[in-house]
């Protein structure tokens, strides 16, 4: 039943990665979503609010992904919620995810200048329209290069997915490599593939930076 | 009624008193000259009197709106108070066109268009109107600080505070910012300046207010105040900067 790695295989090993940048945009969009309200909370004048987003972000960056995994499948399912892959992958990543851009975010937030804070106040803007027309896009400019950087983590940790049943690039060479025996061609296809998304971005970040330094 | 109206105003930085029972009577006007040495309390007035600062004692009116009461609208106050700072503050990722119309925009619901033209006028106030589509890094430290102060008129307030606004410039790009102040001072605008520049102050205040210890140390007409200070700290500090 052995049979021979060929083309067929790295087309499938291709196809299996469209997975993987799925799971990827569904990642970085619920992580998008949670960091931006923990960013903001983060630096909010409300104490509760500081307070509450910290104590998030120390749990999620202190626990396994692996284990936010396994409780939304299989924990929600023995308590009576059954979930699909797809919705316990988006809770899981989206939680993960919001804890290291918040936290990155946050960092973009308070390397804006107060005094650009103060000029916006001066000029009778409310907090809202401050964040939005003066902070925030100077923030994101600050944390473009950090963000990609943890866009390229987030591809590779997407491979977790495997485990609560999603057939992405890793786990597709895991069973192409087990119908082949042929580990080491498999995963070296399997790296190429992860490599070839990833450099593109972690390049762009480099650019981002080098620019963003000259510019300051 | 006064235009600006401090009553016994204290102000603390923890247990450091940085305002010591100021009071002070501004009319409309008027173009105040704040002199004294570093750390005296000039700027924590000015961000006081447009509410950036909270005050712990006393009381500050302006246009009879009293700023330290939580139910004042601080937004709208800050419409009528213009402030200007020693490091201009523009926002470096607008144009200067988007710098000074971001506020008539949000804050006073103009159009676009409309916006525009406010720009370009005021702008040709402060000698820069062709330099409405620039980005601030590309301007000289001069020309960013005459953009500040077009931005901060473009609110058309009522009274305009300038904190040491030719302070970080260059000796030789002061004078053109001066000259833009001697041109507001000129529209009647109701000025209060912190500065170092005796002449200016000399030629266009109306007043000398001399802070010393965050008191309003001594104070009066600028030609009397100057030429006659009564306290020994004002003797010796003029004799510093005058030297
Ligand atoms: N945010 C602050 N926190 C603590 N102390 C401050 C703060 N701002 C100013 N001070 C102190 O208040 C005093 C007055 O400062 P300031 O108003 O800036 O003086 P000036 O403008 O006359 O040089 C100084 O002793 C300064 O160190
Ligand atoms: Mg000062």
């Amino acid at each position: 039943m052995i049979r021979e790695f060929g083309t067929g295989d790295i087309v499938y090993l291709v196809f299996a990665a469209r997975w993987t940048l799925a799971l990827t945009a569904l990642a970085f969009t619920g992580g998008a979503c949670v960091g931006l309200v923990l960013a903001v909370m983060r630096i909010s004048s409300l104490a509760p609010l500081r307070i509450l987003a910290s104590c998030y972000i120390q749990i999620v960056q202190g626990t396994p992904l692996l284990v936010w995994l396994f409780l939304f499948y299989f924990g929600l399912s023995i308590a009576g919620l059954p979930v699909n892959a797809w919705t316990a992958a988006a809770f899981a990543y989206s939680i993960y995810g919001g804890a290291f851009l918040g936290e990155i975010w946050r960092g973009a937030l308070i390397a804006v200048a107060p005094t650009q804070w103060e000029a916006g106040a001066s000029l009778g803007l409310t907090y809202v329209q401050q964040m939005r027309h003066i902070i925030m896009p100077q923030a994101v400019r600050i944390a473009t290069p950090p963000t990609i950087g943890f866009l390229v983590q987030l591809i590779k940790n997407t491979s977790l997915a495997a485990t609560i049943g999603f057939v992405e690039l890793t786990r597709e060479g895991q069973l192409t490599s087990a119908s082949t025996y042929k580990p080491f061609a498999v995963y070296m296809t399997v790296a190429c593939i992860y490599f070839l998304i990833c450099f593109p971005l972690t390049q762009w970040s480099r650019r981002l930076e080098e620019r963003f330094n000259v510019a300051r | 009624m006064s235009r600006v109206e401090l009553t016994n105003v204290s102000k603390y930085y923890g247990p450091l008193r940085v305002l010591d029972d100021v009071s002070l009577s501004i009319e409309t006007g008027e173009v105040i000259a704040i002199i004294g040495r570093s750390g005296s309390g000039k700027s924590t007035l000015l961000r006081c009197l447009n509410g950036l600062e909270p005050i712990q004692a006393g009381e500050i009116l302006i246009d009879g709106v009293k700023v330290n009461d939580p139910d004042t609208d601080l937004r709208k106050l800050r419409q009528n108070v213009g402030i200007v700072f020693q490091s201009f503050n523009l926002f470096p990722h607008l144009s200067v066109s988007d710098n000074i119309t971001l506020a008539p925009r949000l804050v006073l619901k103009q159009g676009p268009d409309q916006a525009r033209k406010l720009a370009a006028d005021v702008l040709a106030r402060v000698g820069l109107a062709d330099k409405i589509d620039a980005m601030p890094q590309q301007l000289s430290g001069g020309q960013q600080q005459r953009v500040a102060i077009a931005r901060s008129l473009a609110m058309n307030p009522q009274l305009m505070l300038f904190d040491e606004v030719t302070s970080a410039l260059d000796p030789e790009l002061t004078g053109e910012v001066l000259r833009v102040l001697e041109g507001v001072a000129r529209e009647g605008m109701t000025m209060i300046l912190v500065t170092h520049e005796m002449g200016f102050a000399r030629h266009f205040a109306t007043r000398i207010v001399f802070m010393h210890q965050g008191k309003v140390w001594e104070q009066g007409p600028v030609a009397d105040t100057l030429s006659h200070p009564q306290t020994a700290e004002l003797k010796s500090f003029l004799d510093a900067v005058l030297n």
